[in-house]
């Protein structure tokens, strides 16, 4: 695949990084410096299997944080990443439980139904220029509708699809590696979060989800077609939420469908934990995924810390705002 | 970079000095995770589980998602707790298959899980402590008897026909109306979803077709309002109407005698029975199979009764 107006050629490794490196080296000490200072403070949290928690915990809204980056880059917002989870596991429930389908067709059922309803958010902010807050708002609440619509306001459960729970909580590492036990959930995050970085770092429809956030306008100008592009990314991030849903679904062994409300607000925090800017133009998967984790650490570890629960999100909420200041400063010294 | 340090190193102090009680291993400590936790139902559990942990000496601590679909943000919480190597766990489970697997790891590492306010479909949990609701009902039931005169129609405005407490509730009063009080009968039972709006239709509904009704009983409080609202919006004065749970609506319609009384649950015995269990449990003492919590009929006359009041919420 041919890159666009690339004056320097960084190897693979670099791509996949982002130029802004060190950035992410920033948030990943930071996320060290949390898991040492909660193993000091308290000595069950540095455990095997509490640290196989954290990841499980990472997984789903680490995979909806992935799709959300890619939205954020182009300069738009996807609110819609929590509720579209929830109408492709409903999806995956009528299609494995209701209708008997064998386990691979209910997969791609909720993968296709998730590009589906991201072409639809991508149409009407490409072509109906509606602004992606108020579009992705709207098809928030239509999903959030139609799975309670769909499942009769029921949990549907996967008891009939042998096999369906191992997607997210069997764990192929540790067939082999006992000791391991890193549930396939955690393994099918860093899949998606590498085949996302290899297409934002290496395909054209990566060059162009970054030059849409930069200067849409320019863009347009030079001859491509941004509403292709930008419809193209709209439903990248919709399948992806359709691999989201099949992890939450597998996870819980049911699909749940008064859930994922809230969920689209911590997925865009830790995108922007992660240096993702929201005016567009500049972010990594990589740092999305950082952002995920630190998330999940300092969810877990107030926890283990017993720290009462209303200071836990007290506390959530100043390291959102001191993580992404700290950012801004960094940036304006550099 | 020092900028970030410093940041972290920050939050880590101030999560440090929130700690205050840091459950150590050798200290007996019980985590509780809840259904749910800003609601006034909750914070009433966590304020008995609190009592019974002044009066064993125990560490405690109280955790709820945000509501009650987080089925995941549940199963998280779970697995903290279970982090903590906690002398026994208190849970309350929104759904019982998907945290069937940490609960089986409880098991395996000897932890005992006492289950609250709603059974757990497996045989881990060693007790449940929660309302009795069948027979809370059928006290609703002998109360409504009681305000008719023993004979007349009735309904039942319910909250749902699925989940525990709706057949229980329900049957709970059918069963006993049907046993003790033969000139009674119950006309209809309709189904709100607990929602004020829609009970409210229903009621208008079912006075509507039985303008010579006696008396509603609602099951939760969603429906409890609902008829209120209904009987009122019919201009009926003469109705008996039965509520259950409190509220601010309910305690209102109770005080201004619109509502005859209404049967209540006993939050703060359930947080205290649970760690109570808990405790017994892990010391290897017998508990029963189920703990009633207990629950309470008020009406105008009792509601400011200290002992009432204390597990009244608006």
């Amino acid at each position: 695949m041919t890159v666009v107006n690339s004056s320097s050629t960084p190897s693979l490794f670099a791509r996949l990084i982002d130029t802004g490196a060190h950035q992410k080296l920033l948030a990943f000490a930071s996320l060290i410096m949390l898991l040492i200072g909660f193993s000091i403070a308290s000595p069950n949290f540095m455990q095997t299997s509490n640290m196989i928690a954290i990841l499980q915990a990472t997984s789903v809204n680490g995979v909806l944080a992935v799709a959300a980056t890619l939205v954020i880059i182009t300069g738009g917002i996807d609110l819609s990443v929590g509720t579209l989870m929830t109408f492709c596991a409903v999806i995956a429930g009528v299609v494995l439980t209701n209708l008997g389908m064998p386990l691979p067709i209910g997969v791609l059922a909720a993968i296709g139904a998730g590009a589906f309803c991201g072409l639809c958010s991508g149409t009407f902010v490409a072509k109906m220029k509606i602004p992606p807050f108020i579009a992705t708002l709207g098809m928030m609440l239509i999903l959030k509708g139609l799975s309670l619509v769909i499942s009769d306001t029921r949990p549907i459960y996967f008891n009939d699809t042998p096999g369906f729970d191992q997607i997210s909580r069997g764990s192929l590492i540790g067939d082999i590696f006992p000791a391991l036990p890193i549930p396939n959930g955690v393994l099918i995050l860093f899949i998606v979060a590498l085949a996302a970085a290899y297409i934002l770092g290496r395909t054209v429809l990566g060059r162009y989800t970054f030059a849409l956030g930069s200067n849409e306008e320019a863009v347009r100008l030079s001859g491509v077609n941004t509403d292709f592009w930008k419809m193209s990314v709209y439903s990248l991030a919709g399948a992806i939420c359709g691999i989201a849903g099949i992890l939450i679904a597998s996870r819980l062994n049911s699909a749940q469908p008064a859930l994922g409300l809230g969920y689209e607000l911590e997925a865009i925090a830790a995108v922007v934990i992660g240096g993702t800017s929201l005016s567009g133009g500049r972010g990594t998967v990589l740092g999305t995924l950082i952002g995920a984790l630190i998330m999940a650490v300092l969810t877990n570890g107030l926890r283990v810390l017993s720290v009462a629960q209303e200071w836990q999100t007290v506390v959530t909420g100043a390291i959102i705002i001191l993580a992404v200041y700290a950012d801004m400063v960094r940036k304006k010294k550099a | 970079m020092l900028t970030r340090r410093h940041i972290i190193g920050a939050a880590s102090a101030v999560a440090l000095m929130l700690s205050g009680n840091i459950a150590s291993a050798q200290e007996t400590y019980i985590p509780l995770v809840s259904k749910g936790f800003q609601h006034q139902f909750w914070q009433a559990v966590k304020a008995g589980a609190d009592q019974a942990s002044e009066e064993f000496g125990v560490a405690i601590t109280f955790e709820g998602p945000d509501n009650e679909t987080m089925v995941d943000r549940q199963i998280d919480m779970l697995a903290a707790a279970l982090a903590k190597n906690p002398t026994a766990i208190g849970f309350a489970a929104l759904d019982s298959q998907a945290a069937i697997p940490l609960l089986r790891q409880a098991q395996e590492k000897g932890i005992p899980v006492i289950a609250f306010d709603s059974g757990v479909d497996s045989d881990i949990p060693v007790t449940t402590a929660s309302t009795d609701n069948i027979a809370a009902a059928s006290l609703a039931a002998d109360k409504m008897a009681e305000k008719i005169g023993g004979s007349g129609k009735v309904a039942v405005v319910a909250h749902d026909q699925t989940s525990r407490t709706g057949v229980d509730r329900r049957d709970g009063f059918l069963n006993r109306i049907k046993d003790k009080y033969p000139d009674i009968e119950v006309v209809t039972v309709q189904y709100g979803a607990g929602d004020h709006l829609k009970s409210t239709e229903l009621t208008k509904a079912i006075l509507t077709a039985n303008p010579d009704l006696k008396g509603i009983f609602g099951t939760n409080e969603g429906s409890a309002i609902g008829v209120v609202n209904g009987v009122s919006e019919m201009g009926k004065s003469d109705l008996v109407i039965i509520g259950y749970d409190s509220g601010k609506a309910q305690k209102d319609a109770i005080r201004s005698g619109l509502m005859a009384g209404a049967i209540t649950q006993n939050p703060v015995g359930i947080g205290y029975e649970t760690v109570k269990a808990a405790l017994e449990a892990s010391q290897g003492k017998e508990v029963p199979a189920h703990i009633d919590t207990g629950f309470y009929y008020y009406d105008s006359s009792n509601i400011d009764d200290p002992k009432i009041a204390a597990v009244l919420y608006d």
